[in-house]
């Protein structure tokens, strides 16, 4: 079985690309899954399910969506091996945009959408300077200029990755995204033992541990001040 | 790259500015220590706040360069002269009717089909300039020979540029500020002149002027629709445009077909529209997934344009004389067609 972990913001269109690109496996006869993380509601399962795809759901409630994905991925993987999957798509969004769920020698593909603006690419962290695959989307209802800026903003903060656009209403792009996720030799029987590819803000306070009372001597842990020193820019 | 120092990397190299920019990298202060050197004295602490990989950012500057370098060589060798479609297959498997199909710069060819006919797919095995890889077994050819592979891979070099009726603006910036935000990216010497160019040829298409300092959000449709067709003509980084209708209120269609031709690119052009239908030299039939005939414009046809041209421009009059508050009449010159 391929595993190919997709993440990127909230509403970017990462189902939609999904879906779409499994349509093109179904037509080649492919078995495929997803599972789709989430905070705290999701019924993207339903679409899944309605265009006849394996899934299963995972909502983080209470926890870091990103932690919540790390220690559920092994058990994720376990379900498509047993299932019997050619291809195992995880989907999860990035919600503060620091925190990235890929792992190393697992292809990762970062969805991105145009409308998000232009200065989005600076914004997001490693979920997209880490990914192999960026995907952009909506590019069917910006300027071409603004298409072709936010492209090239996404090639300085990742000039490793492979750019493509992909619309998700049409499907356009969709089929040749599908070429790069599934390889007939590639296994992942397990992902035990792998690495993350960067790590996850090392953050430990005392609102991590239920505190809600405001004021510093209430604050405990891993904590940071804004700087009122420096003069604004 | 190891060697040099950040002042001599930003001599050699000016548009790694927008790298260190876009990776947050705050390297003033630093401009005589090498890159490596500059991320050594960063502390943990501050490259964890900006999420960056130190030890990852030395290749990534170098793979910035090479993709800018291989960018900035645009037009001396990768100048598009000729697009060439060699056939596949419907969606029902069967051969498509054509032979071989050569477009070249400066010419238009419409598509036309019912929605759903495989528009989308024809365009889509353009982008990617197929190779026989995609479900209709087409295959495109840039100069004859099979296309480089970095119309697939960098993110500067797309092959199509798209129009369609969808389109927004959606940044918050000045008509003057977006083109010059626009040009930068592009790299251009004369920014400030092809900004003007751009401006001037849009509010040759739009019935309404609008200046420089205009907010691109409030422009009217017609406006925004000039602007955009203006601006893919003479900065778009893409030799092909491919078009999904032009819509009549508010811009002069044969005038935004000019300009695109006029800067050398390709034009393809789906729509309903008999009128645009006709004004291409030839166009494309589609049907079940596949390309089903390409008809020539004739002779014939094109005197037919002449009359839909009236027509079209009767339409426009009248537009014009109601909105001014006028009169439809024969003596504002509204008779001639009986």
């Amino acid at each position: 079985m391929n595993l190919v972990i997709f993440s990127g913001p909230p509403s970017s269109g990462k189902t939609s690309v999904i879906l779409k690109t499994i349509g093109a496996f179904q037509r080649r006869g492919i078995k495929v899954g997803v599972v789709k993380f989430d905070c705290l509601y999701t019924d993207d399962d339903i679409l899944y399910e309605k265009a006849g795809i394996l899934v299963k759901k995972g909502l983080s409630g209470a926890l870091c969506p990103d932690h919540f994905f790390a220690s559920n991925i092994e058990d994720v993987v376990r379900w498509g091996n047993q299932a019997g999957l050619d291809l195992l798509i995880t989907e999860s969004a990035g919600l503060c945009n620091r925190c990235s769920p890929y792992l190393i020698g697992v292809k990762g593909v970062c969805v991105i959408d145009n409308l998000s603006g232009i200065n989005t690419p600076k914004k997001i962290g490693p979920m997209l300077k880490t990914a192999d695959l960026v995907v952009i989307t909506k590019g069917d209802i910006v300027s071409q200029a603004e298409r072709e800026v936010f492209a090239s903003r996404v090639g300085a903060v990742n000039p490793r990755a492979m750019v493509m656009h992909v619309n998700g209403l049409s499907g356009q792009g969709a089929y040749e995204l599908s070429t790069f996720l599934y390889d007939p030799v590639l296994q992942h029987n397990s992902v035990q033992g792998m690495k993350l590819r960067f790590p996850m803000p090392s953050a430990m306070c005392s609102y991590c541990l239920g505190e809600t009372r405001i004021g510093e001597s209430y604050q405990l842990g891993n904590t940071k001040k804004m700087d009122w020193t420096k003069e604004e820019t | 790259m190891k060697h040099l120092t950040i002042a001599q990397l930003l001599d050699k190299y000016p548009f790694i500015i927008d790298f260190f920019q876009q990776n947050l990298l705050d390297v003033a202060g630093f401009e005589n220590q090498t890159f490596t050197e500059y991320l050594s004295l960063m502390k943990d602490a501050a490259a964890e706040d900006i999420a960056v990989d130190i030890t990852a950012l030395p290749e990534e500057l170098k793979a910035y360069i090479e993709q800018m370098r291989l960018f900035l060589g645009l037009g001396q060798d990768s100048g598009v002269n000729s697009l060439t479609i060699l056939p596949g297959t419907d969606k029902t498997g069967a051969a498509e009717h054509f032979k071989r199909l050569d477009i070249y710069p400066s010419q238009i060819v419409s598509i036309v089909g019912p929605t759903g006919s495989g528009k989308s797919r024809l365009l889509a095995d353009i982008e990617w300039a197929a190779q026989g890889d995609t479900p209709t077994g087409r295959s495109i050819l840039i100069n004859d020979t099979p296309p480089d592979p970095k119309w697939r891979y960098s993110p500067n070099h797309k092959l199509v540029a798209q129009l369609s009726q969808n389109m927004n603006f959606v940044i918050d910036l000045s008509v003057g500020e977006f083109l010059h935000m626009h040009a930068e990216s592009r790299m251009v010497n004369n920014a400030g002149q092809v900004v003007k160019r751009i401006l001037d040829g849009a509010n040759e298409l739009a019935g309404e002027a609008f200046q420089a300092d205009t907010p691109v959000t409030s422009l009217s449709g017609g406006q925004s629709r000039a602007l955009m067709i203006s601006d893919t003509a003479i900065l778009s980084a893409s030799p092909i445009v491919l078009i999904d209708e032009i819509e009549n209120a508010g811009i002069d269609r044969k005038k935004a077909l000019d300009i695109l031709v006029s800067q050398d690119k390709i034009v393809l052009m789906a729509t309903h529209d008999p009128l645009l239908a006709l004004m291409a030299d030839r166009r494309i039939v589609i049907q079940k997934g596949g390309i089903y005939d390409i008809i020539e414009t004739s002779a014939e046809e094109k005197n037919f344009l002449i009359k839909l041209e009236q027509m079209d421009a009767l339409m426009q009059e009248s537009r014009r004389l109601l909105r001014s508050g006028k009169s439809v009449t024969a003596a504002s010159g509204m008779s001639f067609l009986q």
